[in-house]
């Protein structure tokens, strides 16, 4: 019974062919926590250590401490780097101030997404894109193909290592073991200083939902934060979390993941991102064939959806109307926090209103499911 | 993680239990502890009948999709109903209260491919 017989979490990674895994600064101490490590993307990572449900319990009501040193990081430099970096991305990087981060996809010239990722401004003449581990060899070449002549370019990928905390009590967590003003630090901004004693790019974003942070910091100092922030957060609750509830937390958010909801396939009006394209901006590259998009309309669009009769949807899953068929299920799970089966899926336009009655068909059999409103679940990122 | 008497295993971790005409199937400890939180459960039909190794249930984590094969062929009689409501049963007491069906067995002689709990520590030590 020990083989997955159908796609379930992480259906959009094909990496059968890597047989050397890569690892983070911090494989060893996932394996001393008894972690179950799988691949990812290329990586040995962990997908959960006491228990999926468990540690997504503990992200919403408590803390979690997570290793995503698997993410990629390139920098952009130069008096150049502000053009070139809006032509990289659809959403308006002229508008971010020192210290500020904005969340974007990068398109092909078809619309379709190479990544989406974070773009931090470091000065003005300076820029961090942290981009999906899974796509960062594509995108470090992509980029470099589609760059001006005068920029300089650094694939930092393998000397930075990263975590995140997330969780109601994050702040409190980090405030014990920082000097940086967390008070003051809005969402989706960032500040250079140090944690534990290691100097570290501090950043209030995330992947889950909650309040929390994302801390990159040298790949020799991971292991030394990890220890201390787990020692700090113990008396907050906080507990280690693998990729297993970082899907889970993010699936009840609605928040895109690359290779099952958004790929070169598709487009981020259809995937409800249009809010991170900047059709007014000079120039991009897509940026025609999104006006068009837009100006023309688009056949389909990325819902969330409750099942209603019993199963879990799964990536790929076909979704019917009436016994025909109008769609796929793009990521599906049990949801921790509700306790029902969710999931999104591309479906036609037309059918895509909230309250919609679908069929998810699990197993040649049609179940009902209903459109619903998203978030599936509040989000305290803000709070 | 002790392997109960009395059990025969399969390579891909399913039990049966056998008394009389009648077995009990379900997973072993290993098999709850490899799945994870297990979340839904698709028991079969009664009096369907199914060859050796032929998959009958389908067991859900949170993560991935699971056939259940059965280690001998035969009619299903009874299935564990109380699994449709609590899943969690098979990672609780995979050997107890998760159990997935009971059949009526076909051959006996299917008992000679299987291991017993000695054979199957050994079969999962060497894994």
């Amino acid at each position: 019974m020990l083989r997955p017989v159908e796609k379930g979490f992480n259906a959009g990674q094909k990496n059968w062919e890597v047989l050397i895994m890569k690892k983070t600064p911090l494989n060893d101490v996932h394996r001393e926590l008894g972690a179950k490590l799988i691949d990812f993307g290329g990586w040995e990572m962990p997908v959960q250590y006491a228990g999926i449900i468990e540690e997504h319990e503990t992200v919403r009501e408590k803390c979690g401490i997570f290793d995503v040193s698997h993410m990629g990081e390139i920098r952009v430099k130069g008096p150049e780097a502000l053009n070139n970096v809006q032509r990289l991305v659809a959403n308006d990087v002229e508008r971010l101030e020192e210290g500020q981060i904005l969340y974007s996809p990068m398109c092909y010239p078809d619309g379709g997404i190479v990544d989406d990722l974070l773009v931090y401004k470091i000065k003005d003449d300076e820029y961090l894109l942290v981009v999906n581990a899974s796509n960062t060899e594509k995108d470090w070449e992509w980029i470099k193909e589609n760059s001006l002549d005068n920029v300089e370019l650094e694939n930092q990928s393998n000397e930075y290592g990263q975590l995140a905390v997330q969780g109601p009590e994050a702040k409190n967590i980090i405030n014990k073991l920082s000097d940086i003003d967390l008070d003051s630090m809005k969402y989706y901004c960032f500040a250079c200083g140090e944690v534990a004693g290691k100097e570290v790019i501090l950043s209030r974003t995330g992947y889950t939902g909650e309040l929390g942070y994302e801390i990159y910091l040298q790949k020799e100092d991971a292991v030394e934060v990890w220890n201390k922030i787990m020692e700090v957060g113990k008396e907050y609750g906080l507990a280690p979390i693998g990729l297993g509830a970082r899907d889970t937390l993010r699936l009840e958010m609605k928040y895109c993941l690359y290779g099952n909801d958004i790929s070169k396939d598709t487009h981020p009006l259809e995937a409800g991102i249009g809010w991170t394209v900047s059709l007014d901006k000079e120039d991009f590259i897509g940026k025609d064939a999104l006006v068009k998009h837009e100006e023309e309309g688009y056949d389909r669009k990325l819902v969330g959806f409750k099942l209603l009769g019993r199963g879990i949807p799964r990536h790929g899953y076909k979704v019917e109307h009436e016994g025909e068929e109008i769609g796929e299920v793009t990521s599906g799970s049990f949801s921790p926090s509700l306790k029902e089966n969710i999931g999104l899926a591309y479906v036609k336009k037309e059918l895509a209103e909230i309250g919609q009655e679908i069929e998810i068909v699990i197993r040649k059999k049609a179940v009902k499911a209903e459109i619903v409103k998203t978030p599936f679940v509040k989000n305290n990122s803000f709070s | 993680m002790s392997v109960p008497e009395g059990y025969y295993f399969t390579e891909e971790h399913e039990w049966i239990k056998v008394e009389g005409d009648v077995a009990t199937v379900g997973v072993s400890e290993h098999a709850q502890h490899e799945l994870g939180d297990v979340v839904f459960v698709e028991l079969p039909e009664l009096d369907e009948e199914y060859d050796q190794s032929e998959d009958f249930a389908v067991i859900e984590s949170v993560k991935a999709v699971s056939d259940v094969y059965l280690p001998m062929g035969g009619k299903i009689v009874e299935v564990n109903e109380v699994l449709l409501d609590q899943p969690e049963l098979i990672n609780e007491e995979p050997y107890e209260g998760g159990w997935l069906a009971k059949i009526e067995i076909s051959d006996e002689s299917e008992l000679d491919s299987l291991m017993d709990s000695v054979e199957y520590t050994a079969f999962l030590e060497e894994e």
